[in-house]
């Protein structure tokens, strides 16, 4: 029976298995190895202890320019999108016709691809600055409020659905009897609808920092990080250091382990926040 | 009172409608440059085709031509159904095993996957792409294990969350009916678990069909899917053929649009579920 329960245990996980080592397990480690050597292919690595982290941050500023411009645009992209999507959220729980349409062409652009998402603000905002004789390569300072409204573009709608259902989760006992009370709306909405939809707050938050943090297809199709790598991101950044010039390979796998640990660290921090919230409820 | 809500509701609803319409520009301008000529387009895109600038379907020949987007989509159709349907056949019974039976292997395995989706895909990009190569998985195919592997995390995590509230007694009937554990999950658990797959099946198929960096690293010198054919017309030199842009852009969102309203109700919950578990 424990032979038997073996094979069939084989059978069910292992491809599976397989093909995450493959993908993922093996290159993760590796890429671990990697970032403290010298390679230009998997195969022909040199042992030089910790000077590709160093490298990072003293060949150039590319990286640190680039997590500094990430830090910034999660910080705007993360308020703006949750006021905004929140504020929809309120508006379409109200009894207004056509709501259903609403959300639907919301929700939309959630579903388009970064790259395509890219070229069509690409188009929009070229279109809008040509009016002023410069285009969006123009500044840093262009693409990143590009696309902070590319980013807003296509997570409001999402964001808006998360806050739609936390809002429809509250039960209407409490708001009439609110009502009775006397309070008005805006009591209402500040001492009742908005402390009790804060796990969703706390959902959106976190759904927009780490998607903040991983851009990468919307950055590349929008400005590639001109001018001048001015509006580069971290994900951006590391991919130019792999493919942009031979020799860097290690620098830019250096790079990687330290995004990694710098997405894991903000990932375990919101764990820890939700997990005290929890257990305080 | 019962006037002033009404008026107020009247107003929401202006302001909505307007900011839906805000909503739906950049597509339909988008749209509407498709059929102009490539010179008119950067100059002023917010202007209506006219007699002058109207060229027909014209960038929509030069732009299928030009990026092979007919291939493009038949390699990112075939990708993405493929890849979606070993990711739910797989990990619904990578899932169901690892909840069922426990041991340490389980719980090894339950937490390697779930800690893959933490990872930033640059972290792995470069050894991914290396080792793909060597093992001759740089192809459409191939492509497909990848995408098993990288999928997993999320999809194993979703459906052992959903196979824990499923009462033990059902599989435990079957089992003294005399069905083997294989017989056991195609016919009685799996039949369970559709609403899950549905979202699994959902929010993977978004991915794949999207995804850029992973088929382009893996596949994209010989195989270019929707979204590396759209990035290649940016080329890297001279002036890019703006006309053919447009029109290969409308024809990227044009799937995803049917996608989306033939299967709105699916697609926002399964959103929804990925996201809270997530």
């Amino acid at each position: 029976m424990q032979k038997m329960a073996k094979k069939y245990y084989i059978f069910f996980t292992l491809p599976t298995v397989i093909a995450f080592v493959i993908s993922f397990l093996i290159p993760f480690i590796l890429g671990i190895y990697l970032s403290f050597t010298k390679f230009t292919t998997v195969t022909n690595s040199q042992w030089v202890g910790i000077s590709n982290y160093i490298h990072a941050f003293t060949d150039d500023r590319n990286f640190l320019n680039a997590i500094i411009f990430t830090a910034k645009f999660a910080l705007v992209s993360v308020v703006l999108i949750n006021v905004f999507a929140f504020t929809l959220a309120l508006l379409l729980t109200r009894t207004i016709k056509g709501t259903n349409i609403f959300r639907t062409v919301f929700f939309m652009p959630n579903l388009i691809g970064g790259i395509v998402l890219g070229y069509i603000w690409q188009l929009i905002i070229n279109g809008i600055l040509i009016n002023f004789g410069v285009d969006i390569t123009f500044s840093g300072t262009y693409g990143f409020w590009g696309l902070v409204v590319l980013m807003n573009w296509q997570m409001v709608g999402y964001m808006m659905i998360i806050y739609i259902a936390g809002i429809q989760g509250i039960s209407s006992e409490l708001i009439e009897a609110a009502e009775i009370d006397g309070a008005n709306r805006w009591q209402i909405l500040r001492s009742i609808t908005i402390p009790l939809v804060m796990p969703a707050v706390t959902i959106c938050t976190f759904l927009t920092v780490t998607n903040s943090f991983k851009l990468f297809d919307q950055n590349l199709a929008l400005t590639a990080g001109a001018p001048a790598r001015t509006s580069s991101m971290i994900a951006l950044d590391i991919f130019n250091t792999f493919y942009g010039s031979m020799g860097y390979e290690g620098v830019g796998q250096a790079k990687a382990v330290m995004f990694f640990l710098v997405v894991a660290s903000i990932v375990l921090l919101q764990l820890r926040y939700s997990r005290s919230k929890e257990t305080e409820i | 009172m019962k006037t002033k809500n009404q008026l107020r509701d009247n107003i929401t609803f202006v302001f909505l409608f307007i900011l839906a319409v805000l909503f739906l520009a950049p597509i339909l301008i988008v749209f509407m440059n498709s059929f102009k000529g490539r010179f008119y387009i950067s100059d002023a895109p917010f202007a209506l085709p006219n007699a002058d600038t109207f060229v027909g379907l014209k960038n929509y020949t030069s732009g299928i031509a030009k990026t092979g987007f007919i291939q493009a989509f038949g390699y990112s159709l075939f990708i993405t159904v493929f890849s979606v349907a070993a990711i739910v056949i797989f990990t619904s019974m990578t899932a169901w095993c690892i909840t069922r039976i426990k041991s340490k292997v389980s719980t090894l395995i339950y937490y390697l996957l779930v800690a893959s989706m933490i990872v930033p895909f640059q972290m792995v990009m470069f050894t991914m792409s290396k080792m793909a190569n060597i093992l001759r998985l740089d192809n459409p195919i191939g492509i497909i294990l990848i995408y098993l592997g990288f999928g997993a995390g999320l999809s194993v995590f979703i459906f052992s969350g959903f196979i824990k509230s499923i009462p033990h007694e059902i599989e435990e009937a079957a089992t003294i009916d005399g069905c083997n554990p294989i017989q056991l999950f195609f016919l009685v658990v799996f039949p369970i678990l559709k609403p899950i797959s549905i979202t699994v099946a959902i929010l993977n198929a978004m991915w794949v069909w999207n995804d850029y960096l992973l088929p382009y690293l893996v596949i994209g010198s010989n195989y270019r899917t929707i979204p590396i054919a759209v990035q290649y017309l940016q080329g890297g030199y001279g002036s890019r053929d703006m006309g053919a842009m447009m029109a290969m852009l409308v024809l990227a969102i044009i799937p995803i649009v049917i996608f989306y309203l033939t299967l709105q109700k699916h697609i926002i919950k399964g959103v929804v579920a990925g996201a809270v578990k997530g």
